[in-house]
């Protein structure tokens, strides 16, 4: 993961990209384990072969989507409880 | 021995006397020994007592102790320890106070053995913490800590009314199992949900914890929730309601958290997310789902306790602690960096770190228990928290890009305290058996072993992978200046508006009802004229006075309304 190196070389894109591909073998690795290793399983769809990487990789991307859907009816100026500010006497502050 | 009788938390009330101290780091350092002192008082105790009193004719338990209490009791004096060394430079003598006095609250409310005293500390939790909300000094503090005052002084009413209902119905105040039967256990219930954060009646949390000081979010993040957690697993395991809200609080925050901008309030909605992993395990209510809940109580207080740390760093040097204002800090704030990386990956429930040990014993206890669709959302909820407490809350403030910030690690009181707590993160999730023997029932469980490891590292590695691929894709929202609609819309716009619609149509109908009695009067005292005038010529007394009653009556109804 690119967020473990804290050198300020992060800054250059060449570094981002091997630190990147570093974390792909490491998925790929990961995923490849399961093929080998021999998990026991209590519910079925744990029996699929890397169940845990595809559940994992397609919850973010859905749960990325739907909060990105809902910043289009939740979402307010950052002053729309001011209001609340306005009304009575000031504290001192 | 004398020390015995004193309950855990008369050392912190006698404590916060120690504000009157003049000199700041003798004050301070005076502080610090109070949870220590307390400890070793603990550790002195024998595995269980009670003291018991009358009192006005009740029959009180003020102090009762077992291993559940005494696991909450340690953890309650660890997380004192730490936000008093976090908050060792602050100069705030109210602050200093409140949080020695809300720290023992919640060791009051922990080994209450009757309702009463759960009631009085409940509310003490309440008065004592709003301070540290209010002492941020701004005016939006104060208005969200008068709400956050209001909501939590309720849910003791409606305990203090629960208790009362309990009382007549079993004759008895004591504090153990409760369970969903009757008006006392519905209520009691609910006074529980409000501190728990229960769904719809969490906006307190989301609102007061990122209005705090850095300092007080510390203190207040590790004491009411986890107390209410407490008292859920004593009074309510096996509750299987308690299942499926607990389900639902772990999916819906995480929602909330990858759109929210203010660090501080993501971590509050990771907070009800972790809570609900509690609360499903307290729900499935096996032994092995039980003591899940309450270690990754135990865990939650110091990672989350953390990660608030961090990002009280973050906003005691930048002054600033929203993501879109922030980004590039790891430069100049390596050790800060470093810290909360440790407390994600604690959250995110990474092997070898703290969140495993407890969350899996959690996972595992809902697929013992064939909730598969439970165990599929607390799975989902999993990969979330990686996503939002993990990956965002580091990437935003720590990398991402540079915001030209150029701020320096904090204080060394603050990096002692995350030091701490980042070693125990660490040191837990190494040797879960030392956090497993405190665990107040019996189990067999290996958190190590080739399942659970590898894959609870695909689920965290393919999420992470999910968070690349969408930054690449440019699929992530980016952090926006933005306020979220929540739940608390209701209290805050809805109700408002509606009450101030309710008073404006009042305010009319009685204009309309004065104006309409001011044409009737001078009517009706014709009308009197003309009567008098009759009576005075012809016509008997008695019909003059029957009629003028009438007349009278017809006037006054006239008034009336």
């Amino acid at each position: 993961m690119n967020d473990r190196d804290k050198s300020s070389a992060l800054d250059s894109p060449a570094t981002v990209k091997r630190i990147l591909r570093v974390f792909y073998v490491i998925c790929a690795v990961l995923f490849a384990l399961d093929l080998v290793l021999s998990r026991h399983t209590i519910h079925t769809l744990e029996a699929i072969p890397g169940f845990y990487a595809i559940f994992g990789f397609a919850c973010c991307v859905i749960l990325v989507v739907i909060a990105k859907w809902m910043r289009t009816f939740l979402m307010r100026d950052e002053t729309y409880y001011d209001n609340e500010l306005k009304d009575g006497n000031d504290v001192d502050a | 021995m004398w020390t015995l009788e004193l309950p855990p938390f008369a050392p912190f009330y006698l404590g916060a006397l120690l504000v009157l101290i003049p000199h700041h780091t003798l004050r301070c350092l005076a502080m610090l020994l109070v949870p220590v002192l307390g400890a070793i008082q603990l550790m002195l105790l024998p595995p269980l007592m009670q003291v018991q009193m009358t009192f006005l004719g009740m029959e009180l338990t003020p102090y009762r102790v077992d291993k559940l209490a005494l696991l909450f009791g340690y953890i309650f004096h660890l997380a004192a320890f730490l936000a008093i060394l976090y908050a060792f430079h602050v100069r705030d003598r109210v602050q200093q106070a409140a949080g020695l006095i809300y720290a023992g609250s919640g060791l009051g409310a922990v080994f209450a053995g009757d309702l009463v005293t759960l009631f009085i500390f409940w509310e003490l939790l309440a008065f004592s913490s709003v301070f540290l909300v209010w002492a941020r000094g701004t005016r939006r503090a104060y208005v969200t800590g008068l709400r956050y005052l209001v909501i939590q002084a309720l849910s003791g009413v409606i305990l203090l009314v629960g208790a009362l209902f309990y009382w007549q119905e079993h004759g008895t105040l004591t504090f153990d199992y409760i369970g969903l039967s009757g008006m006392h256990g519905w209520l009691i219930f609910i006074a529980l949900g409000i501190k728990c954060a229960f769904p719809f009646l969490h906006n307190w949390l989301t609102e007061a914890y990122p209005e705090a000081t850095p300092t007080g979010t510390v203190f207040l993040s590790a004491f009411t929730t986890k107390a209410a957690v407490y008292v859920l697993a004593r009074s309510y395991p096996g509750t299987e309601l308690l299942v499926y809200i607990g389900a639902f609080m772990t999916c819906f925050p995480i929602f909330f958290a990858v759109i929210e901008n203010d660090l501080r309030r993501v971590l509050a909605y990771s907070m009800i997310n972790q809570i609900g992993f509690m609360v499903c395990g307290i729900g499935i209510g096996t032994a092995l789902a039980i003591n899940g809940a309450v270690a990754h109580a135990f865990n939650d207080i110091l990672f989350k306790g953390l990660l608030f740390m961090a990002m009280g760093a973050v906003l005691h040097m930048t002054g600033r602690i929203n993501g879109s204002d922030l980004g590039g800090l790891y430069k100049t704030m390596p050790k800060t960096t470093v810290f909360c990386l440790v407390g994600a990956a604690s959250i995110s429930a990474f092997p070898l770190f703290s969140g495993f040990v407890s969350k899996s014993l959690i996972m595992s206890a809902a697929l013992d228990e064939g909730y598969h669709f439970i165990w599929l959302a607390l799975l989902f909820a999993s990969a979330g928290v990686f996503h939002h407490a993990g990956i965002k809350i580091p990437y935003f403030a720590f990398f991402a890009h540079d915001a030209g910030i150029r701020s320096a690690d904090p204080p060394g009181n603050m990096l002692a305290a995350m030091f701490i707590a980042a070693l125990i993160c660490i040191g837990i999730g190494l040797y879960p058996a030392a956090l497993y023997r405190l665990l107040p029932l019996d189990m067999a469980y290996t958190p190590y072993d080739t399942t659970h490891v590898l894959a609870q590292t695909q689920l965290l590695f393919f999420s992470a992978l999910a968070f690349v691929w969408l930054n690449l894709a440019r699929i992530y929202p980016p952090e926006l200046r933005s306020v979220n609609l929540d739940f608390e819309w209701v209290y805050r716009k809805l109700a408002p508006a509606l009450i101030n619609q309710s008073v404006r149509i009042t305010d009319a109908a009685k204009t309309l009802v004065s104006t309409a009695g001011e044409r009737l009067v001078p009517l009706v005292n014709l009308a009197i004229r003309q009567l008098t005038r009759l009576s005075r010529s012809s016509l008997t007394g008695s019909m003059v006075f029957r009629v003028v009653v009438v007349l009278a009556t017809g006037l006054a109804l006239g008034v009336s309304l």
